[in-house]
């Protein structure tokens, strides 16, 4: 039964070239601006996906947290709507709208009934062009801002992750939490706000997604509604930073159980030539949903941990890859020794055909599985365009894929991969690590 | 294993729809095979994709005493290997047919699902019909998983201050049923689960007439018969399995109050929970009057009873919310949370809660705010027609909680026809502090590092 199970497998495997079922239209407003279009009438809503590029990273000087505050804002009072009357308009429109900052892009996810759609892209508008910033709103989320931050600070998975970035990227926007600190929050003004809006949200940075119950035409004119109003220009993005870290391990000591690991290294941008080739190794290596050499070895068969993962984690102005791990304070040595190990095997032995056949395989098999459901796509459509990917990726994708050879891979290991230059972050009470920076 | 912090069942093999029956949802087919296995197909070819699931009823408030974390425990063992499959293969194959498996565990259930391309659902069925009745352990692989689900609970409980609450909260709220143990178990008593420990579990309570199988996905209801009754047609019912009955809670006499401290809490804050109604099948009226009860109250920040008073009026709260999840086979919980403005004591914060829980029983409901809940919750039966998973799930779920299909379609219908008098009459019943538990929990002196 095996063996039938196998060849069932390779064979199908070898028919798995099923393709995204999206029809993707760009969509150009009468005021100019483009965004992507999958018209999907079959359920009655739109799901609206909008990326500023930037994000909290452009923070002016000495302002850590202004853009992740504005952010929190938007939704509180617009035009004449205080932030109770916004929120009831919405709930009334059953339309939801969130919105969250990150290093490199604001991100406002929306939701819509066909039937009300007007309202409620009136509603986002006013949100992203005329947001109050009224006193008491600034107040309010400001304390939820420095409650996250001290949660932030009690939270082991939060103190690695801020802890490596700081050793990495040090006095750059990527080095920092970006919700700033109980002192530059405490310090923000409404100018400081208002300012963080002008810098982040304007017109030379926007992408858009649209999949739903929605035509072109309705697209372009909601385009122009929406975004018409905002500033030509935005603030200049950051300068790249370099990859800080060498090799080592920091101890950050933290009364808990379990110790959580973050690990990383230099890697390489996405718009490198050699991405793919480094995708699908980091996919072997360390890739979610897939039996990666680092859970077989980690969790598999020593029982180490509940989950490990090593990824590139490229930023629009750096460079890395990362990793997460967590294991008991006394198997924490252990834990970093296999990890070393892996990395050192891959630098010397490479990957094997087999190997990547496999990986091949899955990556061009999931591919199509992505697209259903209109909000999945709308943010998978977004993704692309901030990716300056075209618009036929979607049917040359799995191509690009096909087309890696080993000795590409072999290429891209030398290149990258470099056991020397891997530092872990441990945050709780490991027993036996010698600690050294 | 997931969860929100209440779910769970009734159903049991007793339970059989007869036939093929047209729902009324569009789209929706169920049957039954001969041996006892419930199935539901959804239709839906917006892409070339399909959700198979198989849920069985049987979760960790069906485990021996002594035995808690065992249903979470044998769901990791069901990836390690059958007769004809090595140990973890059965995912292996998922992965080279680009797909993704995962499996997950709750009170009230285990489900296993494979996401996959519309073509390879025979090969999915084969393997979970293989592993439904040929599963084979040896203790070079159980040994390892059971530390693996140890370093689960580290990373989910024992790393966080407040999921360790919350699993004492539970355990006060349910003075003899079995909702009152954690799902992942006890540390002492995972510590001691064996390989005999899963596979009697194993025997007890995987068979067809225990489970049901939901496909979801661009796939017709013939097909899917057709492959079912091929691969899980021809598994034997098992006879031994019957209803589900665990002990139920006595009269709840006396209020229950809990004060934790770690030094790992970044602010204080206070919980209440009540025992509370569950949906129970042709009378799920009272939960969902509930449902209203917990937007009313704590559904959003701006709008909400506890947040407009305490978040925007008084200022006394950073954050408030209200959280009650109706799909379980025995009583549930109703629970309110309340997060301080750091000045503010949790005594002063109870006596804010306690008021404005006294207005609302005094003041009723504001017939705006009534009536927008009421629009989003038909919406969102709209956005939920988007996911796939999210539609199987809802079978899946409402089946091991001892609804019927049914019950699960009428669901939209009585939540629309709950009354702001229904959901006054759900709060009188509920607020009684005797079937209550209220935690503080404080972060305690710095211990110097």
């Amino acid at each position: 039964m095996i063996r039938i199970f196998l060849i069932c497998a390779a064979v199908l495997g070898a028919t798995t070239s099923a393709r995204a079922a999206v029809d993707i239209q760009e969509v150009t407003s009468p005021g100019g601006i483009t965004a992507w279009l999958v018209n999907e009438p079959s359920i009655p809503f739109v799901a609206l996906e909008i990326r500023f590029s930037g994000g909290t990273s452009l923070d002016a000087p000495g302002k850590r947290g202004a853009v992740n505050l504005m952010a929190g804002l938007l939704e509180e009072g617009a035009a004449d709507l205080s932030a109770r009357e916004f929120a009831a308009k919405r709930e009334e429109l059953a339309a939801s709208i969130r919105y969250q900052a990150y290093d490199d892009a604001i991100s406002i996810s929306a939701k819509f009934l066909t039937d009300t759609s007007d309202e409620a892209v009136e509603l986002l508008r006013a949100s992203l062009v005329e947001p109050s910033f009224d006193d008491a709103s600034i107040e309010r989320v400001r304390a939820q801002v420095l409650s996250g931050i001290e949660s932030d600070a009690k939270d082991p998975e939060e103190i690695a992750a801020n802890t490596f970035d700081n050793l990495a990227f040090g006095d750059h926007p990527y080095g920092s939490n970006p919700s700033g600190t109980k002192e530059s929050v405490n310090a923000l003004t409404r100018d400081d706000l208002v300012d963080a809006h002008a810098r982040v949200l304007a017109r030379d940075r926007i992408y858009v997604a649209a999949v739903g119950d929605i035509s072109a035409e309705q697209l372009g004119a909601m385009l122009d509604q929406l975004f018409g109003e905002l500033p030509a220009e935005g603030a200049p993005f950051p300068k790249t930073v370099d990859f800080g870290l060498t090799g080592g391990i920091t101890v950050v000591p933290y009364d808990t159980p379990q110790s959580v690991v973050t690990f990383g290294q230099d890697g390489i941008a996405r718009d490198d030539p050699d991405f793919f080739q480094a995708y699908l190794l980091m996919q072997v290596l360390g890739g979610g949903g897939y039996k990666s050499r680092l859970m077989e070895e980690v969790r598999v068969k020593r029982g180490l941990t509940y989950g490990i993962a090593a990824y590139l984690a490229p930023k629009d102005f750096a460079n890395q890859l990362r990793g997460g791990v967590s294991t008991d304070n006394s198997r924490v040595a252990e834990t970093i020794d296999v990890i070393k190990t892996e990395w050192q095997k891959l630098a010397d032995d490479g990957l094997s055909a087999v190997e990547l056949e496999r990986v091949k395989t899955f990556l061009t098999g999931a591919y199509p599985l992505r697209f259903d459901g209109n909000a999945r796509i709308a943010s998978i459509l977004v993704g692309m365009q901030m990716e300056d990917l075209g618009l036929d990726y979607v049917n040359t994708r799995n191509a690009k894929v096909d087309a890696v050879t080993i000795e590409e891979i072999d290429a891209i290991i030398k290149r990258m991969i470099d056991p020397e230059g891997l530092h872990f972050v441990v945050v709780g009470q490991p027993e036996g690590l010698p600690a050294s920076n | 294993m997931f969860g929100p912090f209440f779910r769970a069942v009734i159903l049991s093999a007793a339970v059989v729809a007869p036939n093929l029956t047209q729902a009324a949802e569009e789209g929706v087919t169920t049957f039954s095979l001969e041996n006892g296995m419930d199935v539901v197909v959804i239709a839906d070819d917006r892409a070339p994709v399909v959700v198979h699931m198989v849920w069985y009823r049987v979760g960790a408030a069906d485990e021996a005493p002594g035995q808690s974390g065992i249903a979470h425990f044998l769901e990791h063992l069901l990836f390690k290997g059958t007769e004809s499959l090595a140990p973890g293969e059965f995912s292996d194959i998922v992965e080279q047919n680009g797909g993704s498996d995962n499996a997950f565990t709750s009170w009230d259930y285990t489900g296993y699902f494979q996401r996959v391309a519309a073509d390879r659902l025979d090969l999915m069925m084969k393997m979970e019909a293989d592993r439904m009745q040929n599963l084979v352990l040896t203790e070079d692989v159980v040994l390892p998983e059971r530390n693996v689900i140890l370093e689960e609970r580290n990373q989910r409980t024992d790393n966080s201050a407040g999921a360790l609450f919350n699993e004492q909260q539970r355990a006060a709220q349910y003075m003899n049923h079995p909702y009152g143990r954690p799902i992942i178990g006890w540390r002492h008593e995972m510590e001691t689960l064996s390989l005999q420990d899963a596979l009697d579990f194993y025997e007890l309570h995987y068979a067809p007439n225990n489970a049901i199988l939901v496909v979801a996905g661009d796939i017709t209801a013939d097909e899917v018969r057709a492959l079912a009754e091929t691969h899980y047609g021809p598994i034997e019912a098992n006879p031994a399995i019957v209803e589900r009955a665990r002990p139920s809670e006595p009269p709840q006499l006396a209020e229950r109050r809990l004060r934790y401290s770690d030094p790992r809490v970044s602010q204080d804050y206070l919980v209440r929970s009540y025992l509370a109604p569950e949906r129970d099948p042709g009378a799920q009226e009272k939960a969902a009057a509930l449902v209203y009860l917990a937007d009313l109250l704590g559904g959003s920040s701006a709008t909400s009873v506890m947040g407009q008073k305490l978040e925007f009026e008084s200022r006394n709260a950073v954050y408030t919310s209200a959280f009650y999840d109706g799909l379980a086979l025995d009583e549930t919980a109703f629970g309110l949370v309340v997060v301080p403005v750091p000045g503010r004591s949790l005594e002063e914060a109870e006596q804010d809660l306690d008021q404005v829980l006294a207005e609302f029983m005094a003041d009723g409901i504001d017939t705006d705010q009534f009536e927008r809940i009421q629009t989003q919750i038909k919406a969102g039966q709209i956005y939920a027609l988007d996911s796939l998973q999210g539609r199987a799930s809802r079978y899946g779920e409402g089946l091991t909680a001892g609804l019927t299909v049914e019950d699960v379609q009428a669901w939209p219908d009585v939540l629309q026809a709950v009354t702001p008098e229904d959901v006054m009459t759900a709060a009188a019943e509920l607020f009684d502090r005797d079937r209550s538990v209220t935690g503080f929990v404080t972060r305690a002196q710095e211990v110097t590092q």
